[in-house]
C-alpha cells in the first residue's frame, strides 16, 4: 500500500500537474483557433451559443438539485453524471460566445479575474438568459425529472448531430464531443420512462403525470427564433424546426414501448410575442438564478 | 460447548490474522469480528452518505463554473464510496436496504463532523482540506485492514479521498490569493472546522471502548490519538504555507516528542454531537429519511420492472 499511505505527500509541492483541474482557472478554448469562418457574424454566432449554452447550464442545475436527493445511490451518480456533461458542454458553449462577440460579456469592476464564461453565468439577470423555458422548471417528482430529460436530450441530441457539420470548427468540436455524451442521457431517460411506464401502478400514473407537467413546453424547442434562422442560414447552426419530424419519431417510440399515450395538454403560449429564447421565462428561472449566483454576484473581483 | 471441528476453524482464523493475511466472505469468522465490522462500516458508509449533504448544499451556489463542476464531482465520489461501502457490508450478510433503516432510524451512527453546518462557500475547501484530510489519516491504514472487501474497498476510496482533500486546499489557495473578504471568509471556515476536524479521529484513547478488541482482530491498525498526533503534525505546515492561523494558541513543536503538543478539542461537546444535539443532527437525518421515502415508488417500479421483466422474455425482446 505504500502508494497510498502518504496521502499528504505533495500538498506543498508546486507540481501544478497534480491538481485536477489545474492549479489555475484553465481557459476553456485554450490552443483552439477562434477565428470566425467565412460569412459568419460573430454576434449571430455568440448569439446562438449563449441559447444552446444557457439550455445545458440551466438544464444541469436542476439535474444537481437531485444530489443527495436521488431515489437511490446509482440515480445520484448517473444524475450527476449528466448535469457534469451539461456542464461541460455550457462552460465550452459560454467560451466561445464571448470569443465570438466579446460585448456579451457584462462588464465587471476592473480587475475582475473572473473569466468570460463567469461573467456570463453569473452576471446576467434572468432576462438575458436565452434558454428555453422547458429546462428551468422546479423538479417535481422523479417522473418530472425523466420526462424532462428525455424531451430535453432527444431534442439535443438530434440538434446536435447536425452540428457536428457547422461550419464554426469550435461549435462542431463541442457538438462531437457533446453527442456521445447526450446520447446516453437519451438512453438513460428513455429506459426509466418504459421502467416507470410498466413499473407499478402508482409509477405510470406519475409518469403520465410527468410527461403531462412537461409536454406543454416541448413545442418551444422546435420554434425557429431569428437567431436560429440566421445560424442554418450561414452555416454555423441548425433551424430547430427541421429537427421536429426526427424527434417525433424517437419519443413515439419511448412512448410505445411504454404503453403510454401521447399526452393532450395544450402548448404552453408565448409571453408578449417571446419565449425563451427572447429572454421571456418563467417565474422559476429568476428564483433558480437568484441561488446560484448569490456567492459570485457578493465577490465580483473575487478568485475562485 | 465448543467442538473441535469450531476450534479448528478459529485456529485456522487466528493464524490468518497473524499472518497479516485477508480474511474473505466464505471464511468462517467469530460472529463479534462479524458484528463489528458491519458496525464500522455501515458507519463509514453512513458517512459518505450523510456527508453528501454539508458539501452538496453549495452545488447550486458554486460561485464559478469550474468550482461547480468540482463540487458535483466530489459529491457525487461520495455516493460512489457509499456504494463501495454498502456492497462491502453487503459481503457479511446485511442488506443496503437495512441498514439504510437503521441509519435513518438512528440506530447506526456516521461521522459527527457531518453534524456541523456549512456557512460560507470555503467550508468546502474547508472539508475538503481538514475533513477530508482527518478521514485520510484514519482510512489509510484500513487499507490494511483484515477484512478483504472492506480493505480493497478503501483503497479506492482513500485515492479519490485524497484528491478532494487536494481539491480542498487548491480552493482555499485560490481563495487566499483573492480578496480581503476571501480571506477572512477562509479563516472564519478554519476556525470553525478545526476543533470538530480534531474530534474526527475519536474519543482519546483511554477513553475508547472498541479500540483494544478492534485493533486485536486487525480491524484497526493504529490509535485514536496516534492517528490526531499524525494529522496535527502535517497540518501545520500546510495551515502555514495557505497563510491561516489555527484556532490554537498553545500549538508549538515539542522537539522532545517529535510532534507538536497541541490542545484537545471539546469532548462534553463531542459526546453531546454523538449522542444526537449537534447543531444539524435532525435536519441531516430528516433530509436522509425523505429521500429515501420520497424515492420509494421509484425503486419499487424499478423492481417490478425487472420481475416482469423475467417473467415475460419473449414479450421484452419484442419491443426492445
Amino acid at each position: 500500500m505504500t502508494d497510498h499511505t502518504s496521502a499528504y505527500d505533495g500538498l506543498l509541492g508546486d507540481d501544478s500537474a497534480q491538481w485536477a483541474f489545474g492549479q489555475d482557472f484553465e481557459d476553456p478554448l485554450a490552443g483552439v483557433d477562434t477565428t470566425l469562418a467565412a460569412g459568419v457574424d460573430g454576434a449571430a454566432l455568440a448569439a446562438y451559443c449563449l441559447m444552446l449554452g444557457d439550455d445545458a447550464l440551466v438544464h444541469s442545475h436542476r439535474l444537481s438539485q437531485w444530489a443527495s436527493n436521488a431515489p437511490d445511490l446509482e440515480e445520484d451518480i448517473a444524475l450527476a453524471n449528466i448535469a457534469l456533461d451539461l456542464l461541460g458542454q455550457a462552460r465550452l458553449l459560454l467560451a466561445r460566445a464571448a470569443a465570438a462577440d466579446p460585448s456579451v460579456v457584462p462588464a465587471l469592476p476592473a480587475g475582475s479575474p473572473v473569466p468570460p464564461e463567469d461573467a456570463l453565468a453569473f452576471f446576467r439577470d434572468d432576462a438575458d438568459f436565452r434558454n428555453v423555458r422547458l429546462v428551468e422548471g422546479e423538479n417535481g417528482d422523479f417522473a418530472v425529472t425523466t420526462a424532462r430529460l428525455l424531451l430535453f436530450s432527444t431534442h439535443r441530441l438530434a440538434l446536435l448531430e447536425r452540428l457536428r457539420d457547422s461550419v464554426d470548427p469550435v461549435l462542431a468540436a463541442i457538438a462531437a464531443k457533446g453527442v456521445k455524451e447526450v446520447a446516453y442521457h437519451r438512453d438513460h431517460a428513455a429506459r426509466w420512462c418504459v421502467t416507470l411506464a410498466r413499473g407499478t401502478e402508482e409509477s405510470r400514473r406519475r409518469m403520465r403525470a410527468g410527461l403531462d407537467v412537461v409536454w406543454p413546453l416541448h413545442h418551444e424547442l422546435f420554434r425557429t427564433h431569428p437567431v436560429e434562422a440566421t445560424a442554418a442560414e450561414q452555416g454555423f447552426g441548425v433551424d430547430p424546426a427541421g429537427l421536429a419530424a426526427d424527434v417525433d419519431v424517437l419519443l413515439e417510440q419511448v412512448l410505445s414501448v411504454g404503453g403510454l399515450d401521447r399526452p393532450t395538454v395544450p402548448p404552453t403560449g408565448p409571453l408578449g410575442r417571446g419565449a425563451g429564447r427572447d429572454g421571456r421565462h418563467t417565474e422559476a428561472l429568476g428564483r433558480m438564478l437568484a441561488e446560484m449566483q448569490v456567492v459570485a454576484r457578493a465577490h465580483p473581483t473575487g478568485r475562485w | 460447548m465448543t467442538t473441535a471441528p469450531a476450534q479448528a476453524e478459529e485456529a485456522s482464523f487466528e493464524a490468518t490474522l497473524a499472518r497479516h493475511d485477508r480474511i474473505e466472505p466464505r471464511d468462517w469468522m467469530p460472529e463479534r469480528y462479524r458484528a463489528t465490522l458491519v458496525r464500522q462500516i455501515a458507519q463509514h458508509a453512513h458517512s459518505e452518505i450523510i456527508g453528501m449533504q454539508p458539501e452538496g448544499a453549495w452545488i447550486t451556489r458554486a460561485p464559478s463554473l469550474r468550482r461547480k463542476a468540482i463540487l458535483l464531482a466530489k459529491v457525487q465520489d461520495e455516493a460512489g464510496h457509499g456504494l463501495y461501502l454498502y456492497s462491502a457490508c453487503e459481503t457479511l450478510g446485511v442488506s443496503r436496504q437495512e441498514l439504510t433503516e437503521k441509519l435513518i432510524e438512528g440506530k447506526q451512527k456516521y461521522s459527527s463532523i457531518f453534524n456541523y453546518p456549512t456557512l460560507s462557500y470555503a467550508d468546502v475547501g474547508t472539508i475538503g482540506w481538514l475533513v477530508d484530510g482527518a478521514a485520510i489519516c484514519n482510512q489509510v491504514p484500513l487499507c490494511r485492514t483484515s477484512y478483504g472487501p472492506y480493505g480493497r474497498a478503501m483503497i479506492r476510496v482513500c485515492k479519490e479521498e485524497s484528491f478532494h482533500q487536494r481539491q480542498g486546499f487548491e480552493l482555499l489557495a485560490t481563495m487566499m490569493r483573492g480578496t480581503d473578504a476571501q480571506r477572512a471568509m477562509v479563516q472564519e471556515s478554519v476556525d470553525r472546522f478545526w476543533w470538530p476536524a480534531l474530534m474526527m479521529f475519536g474519543p482519546p484513547d483511554a477513553d475508547s471502548s472498541h479500540t483494544a478488541q478492534s485493533m486485536a482482530w486487525g480491524i484497526k491498525r493504529d490509535t485514536n490519538d496516534e492517528l490526531r498526533q499524525k494529522f496535527v503534525d502535517m497540518t501545520v505546515p500546510q495551515a502555514r504555507a495557505l497563510g491561516v492561523t489555527l484556532p490554537d494558541p498553545d500549538l508549538v513543536w515539542n522537539d522532545e516528542k517529535g510532534g507538536h503538543d497541541f490542545t484537545q478539542p471539546d469532548w462534553a461537546e463531542f459526546r453531546d454531537v454523538v449522542s444526537g444535539s449537534g447543531p444539524c443532527n435532525a435536519q441531516r437525518v430528516a433530509h436522509r429519511r425523505r429521500a429515501h421515502e420520497d424515492g420509494a415508488w421509484v425503486r419499487e417500479a424499478a423492481s417490478a420492472f425487472a420481475r416482469r421483466q423475467q417473467q415475460e422474455p419473449q414479450q421484452q425482446e419484442a419491443v426492445s
